[in-house]
């Protein structure tokens, strides 16, 4: 349980004391990735299952890997073509893998909606690992892991999230997770990425770089995904990068220098961001890559119901 | 030879003939033989005591879909006249993308034979704008009217070319058929599911702009002006829709339109709150509280003719999948009238026009007998308990699926009573579910 929820779906729902939650859990998790012998046993004798229909590498080896340094079992079900194409329904794949009695069922589809679909048909807990343009709870959580490691709170802080909005699960976990935590978000991007009405969930909206990332405490730049654009939103990525993007020049003008700078990855060398940004000081998109697994560990062992003596050796 | 009814002491109101007030209904033959306030009852005559009760001309749908022949695992002819009469609906017009398409006499028979077996509500059948409803020529209006079409349509997808509406509209003047339309603009749809507004932001589901309904609208409205054709609009979702209706209409011109109880009384804030509920997705989708508003006066203020309920039966295949694969379409025959009514006490709504647009303003215009209790009319009645509370329970109702947004949901008043040609065809707890 996380709160008073079983599942991991959407940080919409969360509660900022929800949230909290696993980000302090999350740093006793971060300390176990650190000492020379990665493996606890919290989660022994628990199974995780890895249930993803659209390629991930990233996030599903850093589900596979947070399972694993808690000594659960971790099943890799990738749901390529071939289930989908057997005619077999999601809800049909749901039921057959619950057969095999997992404790979490982590899923990534290409529809909105997908994991809590999931979750009316299973019994064990679901988290989420992206679906289609709406959430992305553990990667909103990282980012919040990442900025309160390195700003300390995200109480008053100003955060920018630049890119496509529109498409964007991560812009949507963000903007739930970091507006509860206190901090104001902008965001900005060409208005064809701009979905309607999402002043509605509290952020601001810019159309021009400059003014969203000027003053800010952090600034998130989101991968522009091409595959995922169905009509023409820009009219190429050289304009983008132009307007959109992030090199060396415009982060020494306009961000402050003590603005850090994530990115959900993998980046778009050049687009979203210039290699010397991306690699610069003010980077820390590879501490996100490492929090991720902190966070995840976080979120399987309150879900799957860990050992609490074994959590207190996962704090020692 | 069907019985004498005399149905007694009840609030007749038929807004055809002005009436509104405790009247006696006699049905005889087969026809209103009378309505009248104080009468004696023959010896021979049947009484239905409709005290505190409603008494108005059976509804009449104009857009349902009984997906037979080709998908009768949804709903049969059958099944669908059953929902209709358990809802006070005594008329559906019966869409015709159906397997095959209705765009001959063969399948327009079929349906009006099936109809005729199910001995329920009437059917009339609607033809197809297009040969296969493909957008590319022309049906056979001559023969389709011949057979028993009562209107045209490729309901279920937009007419796409202009050019072919042009001639659609022209060619139908003929046969004095309206063309009732479903209006989307599939470019400016896209992949949309839902709405596009705060809502679908939120849930991360592609939306469908207000826009690619109006700009339809419009452009037919242009085309009728071209034309003189008669056009009636499907299912209006939108502020634009209602807005161009209503100028068209104090322009003169021959356009009418419909509005389906649940876009009268849900918003995308719902498809939101239902946390991805297929029960909620259908085509045009659940539009902004915005839309809602002005569907509602559109509805009042006579901008919009008709309450249809596009009942769009779909099995549990079609709908317990992912939002974005899920079937469009709710069931809509056996809670029109509550969820309605619920706009009555709401103040959205007067009576009387509640029960015009579900009775007078349909048959209007389709030209349609009905809708009314004139004397000398089939007797199509119902009686109806604005007061009963009942839960929606999908499992028993009489359609044969249980795709409904309501299901588990305490709802308003109820049809008692229905009557069909003098005939009682459903009753209230008489019939096992
Ligand atoms: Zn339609
Ligand atoms: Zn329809």
């Amino acid at each position: 349980m996380i709160g008073r929820h079983k599942h991991c779906i959407s940080l919409a729902e969360y509660s900022r004391e929800e949230i909290l939650e696993v980000l302090d859990l999350a740093v006793s998790m971060k300390e176990v990735l650190q000492r020379p012998i990665k493996k606890v046993p919290s989660l022994r004798g628990k199974s995780v299952v890895n249930l993803f229909f659209e390629a991930s590498t990233r996030t599903r080896s850093s589900f596979e890997i947070a399972a694993k340094v808690l000594s659960a079992d971790a099943l890799n079900w990738t749901a390529s073509a071939s289930s989908v194409t057997k005619g077999e329904t999601l809800v049909d794949t749901a039921r057959n893998l619950e057969a095999m009695r997992p404790d979490v069922l982590v899923i990534r589809h290409s529809a909105g909606g997908a994991p809590r679909l999931v979750a009316e048909h299973v019994g064990c807990s679901v988290v989420s690992a992206g679906d289609g343009a709406h959430e992305h709870p553990s990667q909103g959580l990282l980012d919040c892991f990442t900025l309160r490691e390195k700003l300390g709170t995200l109480e008053g802080k100003t955060i920018a999230i630049v890119g496509d909005i529109s498409h964007s699960r991560v812009a949507r976990s963000d903007l739930h997770a970091m507006t509860k935590l206190g901090a104001r978000v902008r965001l900005c991007g060409p208005p064809t990425m701009i979905p309607a009405g999402i002043e509605a969930l509290g952020a601001t909206v810019r159309t021009q770089l400059r003014e969203a990332v000027e003053g800010a405490d952090a600034v998130v730049m989101l991968r522009i995904q091409h595959e995922r654009i169905g009509d023409p939103l820009i009219p190429g990525t050289r304009e983008y990068s132009k307007l959109w993007g992030l090199n060396a020049k415009k982060a020494a003008e306009w961000l402050r220098p003590e603005c850090v700078i994530l990115h959900p990855g993998p980046i778009n060398r050049g687009v979203e961001l210039s290699p010397e940004v991306a690699d610069g000081p003010q980077s820390v998109i590879l501490d996100q890559v490492q929090n991720g697994v902190a966070v995840r560990m976080a979120i399987l062992y309150l879900l799957a119901g860990g050992n609490p003596a074994d959590a207190g050796e996962a704090k020692a | 030879m069907a019985e004498v009814l005399f149905i007694e002491g009840g609030r007749v109101i038929d807004p055809a003939s002005g009436t509104d007030g405790v009247r006696t209904v006699v049905v005889r033959d087969g026809k209103v033989a009378e309505v009248a306030a104080r009468l004696e009852r023959p010896r021979d005559a049947r009484a239905i005591d409709a005290r505190g009760k409603w008494v108005t001309p059976g509804f009449i749908d104009l857009h349902v879909h009984l997906r037979e022949p080709g998908q009768e695992y949804k709903e049969t002819i059958a099944t669908g006249a059953r929902a209709a009469v358990a809802g006070g609906f005594t008329a559906v017009c019966a869409m015709p993308n159906t397997k095959p398409v209705n765009d001959n006499a063969s399948v327009t028979e079929l349906v009006l034979a099936r109809a005729a077996a199910a001995g329920l509500a009437r059917v009339y059948p609607v033809g197809a704008i297009s040969k296969g409803s493909n957008g590319e020529e022309l049906a056979e209006y001559g023969e389709l009217l011949a057979s028993g079409c009562v209107a045209l349509s490729d309901d279920g997808r937009p007419v796409l070319s202009a050019a072919l509406m042009r001639r659609a509209l022209e060619y139908a003047r003929a046969f004095g058929l309206p063309l009732t339309v479903h209006e989307e603009e599939l470019q400016l749809v896209g992949k949309g599911v839902m709405h596009e507004g705060a809502a679908s932001t939120r849930l991360g589901l592609k939306g469908i702009p207000g826009a690619a309904e109006d700009v339809m609208v419009l452009r037919d409205i242009a085309l009728v002006e071209l034309t003189g054709g008669r056009l009636h609009v499907a299912h209006v979702s939108t502020k634009g829709a209602v807005r161009a209706i209503r100028d068209a209409k104090a322009r003169g011109l021959p356009v009418t339109g419909e509005v389906t109880p649940h876009h009268l009384a849900l918003t995308d804030e719902d498809v939101a709150a239902s946390g991805y509920s297929t029960d909620y997705k259908m085509n045009p989708p659940l539009r902004s509280a915005e839309d809602v508003r002005a569907c509602r006066e559109g509805l009042a203020d006579g901008t919009l003719d008709a309450i249809a309920t596009d009942h769009a039966p779909h099995s549990a295949v079609e709908k317990d999948v992912e939002f974005d694969a899920a079937a469009n379409g709710i069931t809509g025959l056996e809670t029109a009238f509550p969820v309605c009514l619920d706009l009555v006490r709401a103040g959205a709504l007067s009576e009387r026009r509640l029960v015009e647009a579900l009775t007078s303003g349909p048959a209007r215009a389709f030209g349609l007998a009905g809708g009314t209790l004139a004397a000398g009319v089939p007797a199509d009645v119902a009686v109806l308990d604005p007061v009963a509370e009942w839960t929606v329970d999908p499992a028993r109702m009489y359609s044969k699926s249980r795709n409904t947004p309501w299901k588990g949901r305490r709802l308003t008043g109820r049809c008692l009573i229905t009557i069909v040609g003098g005939r009682i065809v459903h009753e209230e707890g008489r019939t096992e579910r």
